[in-house]
Formats: C-alpha cells, structure tokens, sequence
C-alpha cells in the first residue's frame, strides 16, 4: 500500500540467478550449476536500467553459512530502488515508510524504548567511533577490526531511545555504492538501526560500468585469496549499468524489522520453521 | 577440526590444551562486513570464563571427553580411588578435582567420571543420594528458639542444615545439585 500510493511498481525476478554480485563478504548457496540470490539487487537494477523508474519487491533470499540470533540462511528482504534519487531521499523515505509499518510513535524493544516520531538520529562512521570508540574509522580499517568494533562497540548503541542512520561508509566497505564527490574516501551509504539491530542497508547507486567492473574484479580477487568460491562476472548487468539512471536503492531485512516492531528478542520467533526445524 | 561455522552453544573445544564448553554464542556479521563469531566459553576444569570472538577460517581443535560409569572404592590421603564398571580398571582423582561430589561418597556409590585425554576432570554424582545423619543435637520438644533446621553431619562427614525432627542414626535423602536436604528416607 505505501509503495503503491508512492507510485512504487511491485517487480519480482528470479531467485536462482547465474552470476551474484561478487561480494568479499557475503557467499551464495549453489544451485544446479547457478545460485540462490543473495539479493534480488542486479536484476532489479537491470530493471531501472530498462526504465521502470520506481520498482519493490518483497523476496527470499539465501546467504551461506549466516546463523544466528538475528540471521537466517533463508530470510525475506525488502528492496526498492528510486530512479533520480539519492541515499539521504531514501532516508526520508525509510523513515515514512518504518512509520507507516508500525503505525504508532513509540515502541518498546527490549525493554528500552525506541521513538519513531521525526526526526531519526543521523551520524556518520566517522562520528560514531569518535563518539562510541577510542580508535577511528581509518585506524580500524589499517589494523582489520573494523568490522569487529562496529559490532562489538558502536552497534549496541546504535537506535536506542530513537532510531539511527549510520551514513558514509568506508570507500572499501562498499562495492555498489557511488563515492561521495565532495569526499571520495567515504561512499553514499547507510545502514538503519532500531535497538541496536540492523535493519536496512541502502546507497546511492554505483551506475559508471567501468568503475563497477573494476570493484567486482578487486572483491573477486579478495574471494579468491580468502579461498572463497568465485562467481562468473555478471555481464549483463554491467552492460545494463550504461544505461541505468542515477539511483537509489535499499535492501531492508523484513524479518529483523518485525523482530523490533513484535519486540521479538531472537529471528526465530518471528518465522514459521527455522532451518533446525526442517 | 572443527571450523568458526562448527561453533554453536554446548560444543566442547581445546584452547591452550585445555576443554572448554561454550555457554553462549552468536553469529554476528555487520552490514556488508565479515561474518564473526561470538562466544563465552567455561574451562571445564578451573571453571574461568573467557570471552572470544572468532573469524571463519579458524579451527578449533575438539576436546575430546570421555564419560565413564565408574564405582567408588576408597579413599587414599588426598585421592578417591574409582573402579571403571566394564573394564575393572581403577583411577585416582584428586581431591580438587572431586569438587562437591566428595561430599557425598559411601562404598560402591556409582558416579560419571568425565576424563580429558585420560586425565578425571570432573565427577558427577547421582542427583539424589541417601546419607546416614552420624551426629545432630537432639530435638528439644517445646523448643521456642523458632528455629527451623539444625545442623547435621553424615557419615561422608558434609555438615548440612536438616529439619529439628531427623535424629542421629536416620537416613536423609541430599539434593547432589543444591547441597540441601531433600528428604527423610522411612524405615
């Protein structure tokens, strides 16, 4: 209904997919030759590229090996891609949208209050491990703890009392996202947080093919020297990128979204069957 | 060898040639970042805790535990001395590692022993076990003090707080897991 109103196309594309994105940190689970979709990300792309301007899809997706409290193998994602927009529009459109969702202006998750009325907390990487941390964002990406102090001392206390944008990520933390023009060190990405859990990632879209291939080509390469399986290059996909508008897009975790709106402490309880129950 | 992806709560793996159990664990992995792996682990003989976070790659060497039925013989300065049921082969434990289970040792009383690379880490006792009270102060009838328990002694020599009605010579029935009286056993 919110994207309808929106002018939001409804798409779907195919689940099992010849080529993912290669991404250094995140593996698709093989499938008779091709893989289940980590993301339904080119395909839709492909689409704007096509000149469906404004297109969501309510989907399954696979990632191997990801278990845990708040990860399922198999779990349902969000996407919608905006043509002629930018990740801070999307901000905006996030927070309506989480509004409309939960359609009240206070909820309560794990015990701490979370307030929904606007405006939502806005900070940067580089903000928040000055605030949160006594390292910075760099150091950490030098000494490869990044990841870890993002989960261990800056997450916990991301969207508490009200929900939080995290923006400007690292340059190298982000494959498919456009490099801020006026900074080229961080790129046009965000990532949601409600009660310490991550809810959505988003970016203004990466749409300059040659650019685009040679980040693949450096993720493959960080594949291959962890000893991860390779993809073939999604060629269709790069060669639609010439045509694709300037974009963005989002990927929003629906199951981690109901966590917080149920107040459901575990992904588990917020599905049927879990993978031990089948 | 167990990998990152292998760790899950109630897995038991060496560290520094030492068995720990992990207690808790958590897959965590944020936005576009690398996957990492959360726990808390016990040493499964001093006890300690420790909280790691592990990368995928890593290996983990299993700690390798054997529960045996054994029988207790006898007690030898400071080692209880235990049979193993099918073997008849027999085993020393020291004192340290008996923790509470010496408190409630009478001949021939079978116990799990776990060993760690031959080694008796741990000794675990029936839940329920029926001691004889060797000495407890009499009740006093019209006792005013209120006072709801007295303290006993059994035949191991454990001094626990039992009701004012259990006389010496009786036999009580002692909850292994709390230490605490449970039960008087009749006849």
């Amino acid at each position: 209904m919110f994207f309808q109103e929106k002018g939001y196309l409804e798409v779907e594309t195919p689940f099992r997919i010849p080529a993912p994105a290669p991404e250094a940190q995140i593996d698709a689970i093989p499938s008779d030759g091709w893989f289940l979709q980590t993301s339904p990300e080119l395909c839709m792309k492909r689409l704007l590229a096509a000149g469906y301007p404004r297109i969501f899809q309510i989907c399954r997706c696979w990632r191997a090996g990801e278990r845990g409290s708040r990860h399922l193998s198999e779990f349902t994602m969000l996407e919608w891609y905006r043509a002629e927009a930018d990740y801070r529009d999307l901000m905006d459109e996030t927070e309506e949208m989480v509004r409309a969702a939960a359609g009240i202006d206070s909820i309560t998750y794990r015990g701490e209050k979370i307030d929904l009325s606007l405006p939502w907390e806005r900070v940067t990487v580089r903000d928040a491990f000055l605030r949160h941390t006594d390292t910075t964002a760099e150091a950490a990406l030098a000494a490869g703890t990044f990841d870890e102090v993002m989960v261990e001392a800056i997450e916990p206390r991301l969207g508490i009392g009200r929900p939080t944008f995290i923006y400007d990520y690292p340059a190298s933390c982000s494959a498919l996202a456009r490099l801020n023009a006026e900074d080229p060190s961080v790129a046009e990405r965000f990532e949601l947080y409600l009660g310490g859990l991550e809810i959505a990632n988003a970016f203004s879209e990466l749409i300059d093919p040659i650019e685009q291939r040679a980040r693949f080509v450096a993720e493959a390469a960080q594949r291959a020297s962890d000893g991860k399986q390779g993809y073939p290059m999604p060629e269709k996909f790069l060669a639609a990128l010439a045509d694709m508008p300037e974009a963005a897009g989002i990927a929003l975790g629906l199951d981690r979204l109901v966590m917080v709106l149920l107040d459901a402490g575990s992904i588990d309880d917020v599905v049927a069957f879990t993978t031990e129950e089948l | 060898m167990y990998t990152a992806a292998d760790l899950r709560k109630g897995l038991k793996i060496t560290i520094d040639n030492e068995p720990y159990i992990i207690t808790h664990f958590d897959f965590a992995k944020p936005g576009k970042g690398q996957a990492l792996y959360r726990t808390k682990m016990k040493n499964m003989i001093t006890g300690s805790t420790l909280d790691r976070t592990y990368r995928s790659g890593e290996t983990f060497e299993p700690a390798n535990l054997e529960d045996r039925v054994m029988q207790y013989l006898y007690k030898e300065d400071d080692h209880y001395c235990f049979m193993d049921n099918t073997t008849f082969e027999q085993i020393h434990i020291s004192e340290d590692a008996m923790g509470d289970a010496k408190n409630y040792l009478i001949d021939n009383l079978q116990v799990d022993v776990l060993l760690f690379r031959e080694k008796a880490i741990g000794v675990d006792v029936p839940n329920f076990v029926n001691l004889r009270v060797v000495q407890t102060d009499p009740w006093v009838k019209g006792d005013t003090s209120g006072s709801d328990s007295k303290p006993a002694t059994v035949e191991t020599g454990y001094v626990l707080r039992v009701p004012p009605f259990i006389e010496e010579g009786e036999l009580i029935t002692i909850d292994t897991r709390t230490g605490e009286y449970s039960t008087r056993v009749k006849g």
